[in-house]
């Protein structure tokens, strides 16, 4: 529906942009020619904006100019009136033309937000074609590290450092999180981006319409090796991406377990990529509850304590020196080097997934009104853990 | 770069020791040397032409708002310099940096660059320049004699250099924040940024902070208690107007970065968890705290700027303003609706489509108060006679730039196409268009506009000229590409790029700042002219142009007194009023006249709050507590000092009067 809209107004692409873009589509503006439906999507919308907005801009800038030039001084012949400073339907005009501009792309950016909220399951992969019920996304957990980007693919049990595939025409689901300061997820063929950040999950849909390889990169400035903070983003038949696995699963880098981990948490730059043939089962959910080295309370545990009322002065005694969070390992590694404080684990229940309550609903294309949409992220809120992952979402939604 | 850890704490040093000194950093060496050089130059020239006394005596311990106004232009026209040359690093940097090659700086050098650049450009180049605009000219546009608090005018001033100068310490003692100009935690919290770099952010913030919101302060009850009888609310000039909004929008969101940063400094000095990822803390609450000072930032720095158009399109146009209460109203408007907009600087976060669309919509509705004046100033034209004086072309090159700027503002408050261009290039060109388009045009054309005013000579046309057109050529140079670069996907405060394909693009990028280096060498070549050339530019009659607001009422520049006897205002352009009917220069009736005595405290209180920020940042414990104990003790006896003000005696305002008669007779004569 959205599409539609588009292609309606894809005319006004041609007209005021006319002169521009044509000079530009060899230079490889991937903003506008990426390989994914959801980055196509938010192409479309800068140019659809771009050409409301022009409504207004191309006529204020041409006023601009021909006044300039015809009530210059030397411009006798131009009428003069000093003491004209008022008209009440003039005042009526430039008020209102903005105003209605704004009405207009306030409406698109309604819509469009809510269709496009990077939360929300993805129902098409490209226009005209929805999504199976049966279709599973592939899912995929990425965590942000100094400065290297890993990539957990929980379904074929892998994972892979600074490489990422995914096949052509499936969605694809992110769960991302960091190790330590935050970094932007940002993979501009595929779809916007969306911050990384320890301790929390963030959530991210796109899908590839085209095979290739594109490049993927940290949009949030993260210290001295962020520049060089760049992954393979591959594009792959189902064929290729089987055989991908296949290869990954060969990797020379054995298991990644929570001592494989530690050691890669710790800060690196301009990391070849890397596979890791296995995956610890449940580390992503460990590395978001930050609790990867054992003896560490995680999150989810330290939360459903506080949400029955806390341990109380007792709760003072547990928090051992430690060093989590601090100084150079940058992350949860080399606990020697510098001593802080950190809760240890009381209870050793089993790590609870960061992914609770019902499979959010995709977008429902039949409408074109954000406002009826079912919440991406679904309604049923049970712990204060799944309140926790997901950042201002819940604080401000 | 020295260990990641942080350095031991000595009893007396605290953590400074030699190891701070940036020995293996060549470049910085030489520009120590250079500064050095510079500047035992310029002290040995005070010292051979006598001028330590006049300095002191005439500037430092003024509380003339006049002079304030002149010691915050070259404040920030020193920082701009500094940030300019931070600009230029880092074009080079970007223009280099291909196929394999580090380019010229490393990491820790490259970070503390482009974190400086925003700090100094906003902080220390575009507040001083606005305050010290605002300095001026607010009182003389209301026929005040001074701003409501003048000592606190001058603290003001001395605790912002005060907060420059901690950050130009930082140059060669220590290191810069590597953080960006924002300092986002977790980086700039104790874990990942434990050395100084940080701190001296902090404390540079902190200090000027303080001069920021006691000047705003300072300037709303001047403008709401100071104006000259029968200048009601809607007979204020604009600019006045605007710059009653700004400073309402400092003492509004000053605070809440004084707290951020406080928290901050606890999280790093005391070990709280406000922000950092692990026992409860959240960086989340940060950002959105930083741009809740944040975005009425930027409304702070434009909103007196569109005051100062509306001056000069009016004035150059020969015409009234045209819709006055529109005017006002739409920045009352644009003031309100800053506060409800700080969360589109992260729609990446994570929030929900809702809240997403909330705030893109409300930063949307910014831009019709803003495009209703920039309708206003276009209809101001119309039906008028432009005469095109630098301070008008400044204005046609300001509303021809600005609405490119803000077209691509309004692009990035649509959230979803936020997401392919947050933190881009794109995003970096489209700031940049607004506040040099709009900030620095502004504040060219206000130079030009009132230095008349304040020196009684005009500047030089053609050098004028020339730093016009380089200006505004060197800016869509240096700025198309930029555009161009975040629709290809790059993200800013990248050091190295490895497509090269991009190369072309930060190079005419990089020639744009070679143009735009030549722009502010002819400005500097303009000022030099003038000043050499001033017997021939020079304006007797205090009113060069055909103002229409009461500053150009008196003499240029005004006596220390601004006005001899308080003007009755009757209508919006009040002194264009008096000359249309005629309303004849007082001859007579002088009184002493009660004035402000300058004092040395501001200066004093800044140089030891000054001393305490060096301290706290090297954490020298003893130094610090030594220092703060000094400055609450000086601010106390200063309290005791009772010889505050003095009366200029009648028979010397008549001489003064009786002069400025001869010379407008002169005026009329010639």
């Amino acid at each position: 529906m959205l599409s539609q809209l588009y292609k309606n107004i894809a005319r006004f692409r041609l007209l005021p942009l006319a002169a521009t873009l044509p000079l530009l589509s060899g230079c490889g503006l991937v903003l506008f020619e990426p390989a994914g439906d959801v980055a196509q999507q938010q192409g479309d919308l800068i140019i659809l904006s771009t050409g409301l907005m022009l409504l207004v801009i191309v006529p204020v800038m041409i006023l601009t100019v021909v006044f300039a030039w015809r009530y210059r001084a030397s411009n006798k012949e131009a009428t003069y009136k000093p003491d004209w400073d008022h008209s009440t339907q003039l005042e009526l005009v430039i008020w209102a033309a903005p105003l209605l501009i704004i009405i207009c792309l306030g409406a698109v950016t309604w819509v469009s937000t809510h269709m496009l909220d990077p939360y929300r399951p993805l129902s098409r992969t490209a226009p005209g074609k929805p999504v199976a019920a049966d279709v599973q996304p592939l899912e995929v957990n990425v965590v942000a590290m100094d400065w290297k980007w890993l990539f957990i693919y929980p379904e074929q049990g892998v994972a892979t450092v600074n490489e990422f595939a995914a096949p052509v025409d499936r969605p694809i689901r992110f769960r991302i999180s960091a190790s330590s300061v935050m970094n932007s997820f940002y993979i501009p063929a595929l779809a916007g981006q969306i911050y990384a950040m320890a301790g929390m999950e963030t959530k991210l849909h796109g899908v590839f319409n085209k095979a290739g390889e594109f490049v993927g990169f940290s949009a949030n400035y993260s210290g001295a090796g962020f520049s060089n903070m760049r992954f393979a983003a591959k594009s792959l038949t189902n064929a290729e991406f089987d055989q991908w696995i296949a290869k990954v699963k060969q990797g020379s880098e054995g298991t990644l377990d929570r001592a494989a981990y530690l050691k890669l948490e710790v800060p690196s730059e301009k990391e070849p990529a890397r596979h890791f043939a296995s995956v610890e089962p449940d580390l992503f959910d460990a590395i978001v509850n930050m609790c990867v080295e054992p003896g560490k309370m995680c999150m989810h545990d330290m939360m459903s304590i506080d949400a029955s009322g806390g341990a109380g002065v007792a709760g003072i005694n547990n928090v051992r020196e430690l060093t989590y969070d601090k100084i150079a390992a940058r992350g949860t590694g080399d606990m020697a080097r510098w001593s802080v404080r950190y809760v240890a684990a009381l209870c050793s229940s089993p790590l609870m997934a960061s992914q609770v309550g019902p499979e959010p609903a995709p977008a429902k294309t039949e409408t074109l009104r954000g406002l009826g949409q079912q919440r991406p992220d679904g309604a049923s809120r049970k712990t204060a853990d799944a309140a926790f992952h997901s950042p201002t979402h819940d604080l401000l939604s | 770069m020295a260990s990641n850890l942080p350095p031991e704490t000595g009893p007396f040093l605290g953590r400074l020791s030699l190891d701070a000194i940036p020995l293996h950093e060549p470049i910085l060496i030489a520009t120590f040397v250079m500064v050095v050089i510079g500047g035992l130059g310029v002290l040995g020239a005070l010292t051979k032409f006598r001028l330590w006394g006049y300095l002191w005596k005439e500037w430092f311990t003024t509380v003339d708002h006049k002079r304030i106004g002149i010691m915050y232009m070259i404040l920030g026209l020193i920082m701009f310099l500094r940030g300019f040359a931070d600009a230029i690093m880092m074009r080079l940097q970007q223009a280099m940096a291909f196929n394999g090659s580090e380019g010229y700086l490393n990491a820790h050098h490259y970070d503390q660059i482009f974190t400086a650049h925003g700090v100094i450009m906003i902080f220390f180049v575009a507040m001083p320049f606005i305050t010290g605009l605002m300095n001026y000219i607010v009182p003389l546009q209301i026929g005040a004699r001074d701003v409501s608090f003048p000592f606190l005018n001058n603290f003001s001033f001395w605790m912002t250099t005060a907060g420059a100068l901690l950050t130009m310490v930082s140059l060669f003692v220590g290191e810069f924040a590597q953080t960006g100009w924002l300092a986002y935690p977790p980086l700039s919290g104790a874990t990942y940024s434990p050395n100084v770099g940080v701190d001296y952010y902090i404390w540079a913030l902190q200090i000027a902070g303080v001069g920021t919101t006691l000047s705003g302060i300072n300037l709303i009850v001047t403008i709401l208690k100071l104006r000259a009888p029968g200048m009601g609310m809607m007979k204020m000039p604009v600019f006045t107007w605007t710059s009653l909004c700004a400073n309402i929008l400092i003492v509004a969101s000053f605070p809440v970065l004084t707290a951020v940063l406080a928290l901050l400094t606890l999280d790093r000095y005391v070990g709280t968890n406000f922000f950092t990822n692990d026992l409860g803390g959240s960086p989340m609450m940060y950002i959105n705290l930083i741009w809740i000072w944040g975005h009425p930032e930027v409304y702070i720095l434009i909103l007196p700027l569109f005051g100062v158009f509306s001056e000069v399109a009016s004035t150059f146009s020969g015409k009234r303003l045209f819709g006055y209460t529109s005017m006002v109203y739409a920045t009352i408007c644009i003031t309100i609706l800053s506060y409800l907009v700080w969360l589109h600087h992260f729609f990446t976060m994570g929030s929900g489509a809702s809240v997403n669309s909330f705030f893109g919509i409300a930063t949307m509705v910014i831009s019709i108060p803003t495009g209703a004046k920039l309708f206003n100033w276009l209809f101001t034209m119309y039906r008028g006679r432009i005469r095109y004086e630098l301070p008008m072309m400044w204005t046609i090159a300001f509303m021809l730039t600005f609405v490119v700027g803000g077209m691509t503002g309004v692009l990035l408050a649509v959230p979803p196409a936020d997401f392919v261009l947050h933190n881009s290039l794109f995003l970096i060109a489209h700031f940049h268009n607004v506040i040099i388009g709009g900030v620095l045009f502004g504040l060219f054309a206000a130079i030009n506009f009132w230095w008349p005013k304040a020196f009684g000579y005009k500047l030089d046309v053609f050098w004028g000229k020339i730093s016009f057109w380089c200006w505004v050529v060197g800016f869509w140079m240096a700025f198309m590409p930029l555009y161009i670069l975040g629709f290809m996907g790059v993200t800013r405060r990248m050091r190295v790029f490895d497509d090269p394909d991009l190369q072309i693009w930060f190079v005419v990028a990089g020639l744009g700042v070679a143009v735009l280096a030549v722009g502010v060498a002819a400005m500097l070549v303009q000022f030099a002219v003038s000043i050499w050339r001033r017997k021939e530019l020079r304006d007797e009659s205090g009113d060069p142009w055909g103002g229409r607001t009461l500053e150009w009422a008196t003499s240029s520049p005004p006596p220390d007194y601004n006005f001899a006897v308080t003007p009755h205002v009757r209508d919006l352009d009040a002194w264009h009023d008096m000359k249309q009917s005629g309303v004849p220069r007082p001859l007579g009736g002088f009184k002493d006249i009660h004035m402000p005595s300058n004092t040395g405290a501001g200066i004093i209180l800044a140089g030891i709050c000054l001393v305490m920020g060096f301290a706290l940042v090297w954490h020298i414990w003893w130094l610090a507590g030594l220092s703060f104990a000094a400055m609450i003790g000086g601010a106390i006896y200063h309290t005791f000092n009772y010889k505050r003000d003095f009366h200029i005696p009648a028979a010397v305002v008549i001489a003064t009067e009786d002069a400025r008669t001869r010379q407008l007779a002169d005026v009329a004569g010639a």
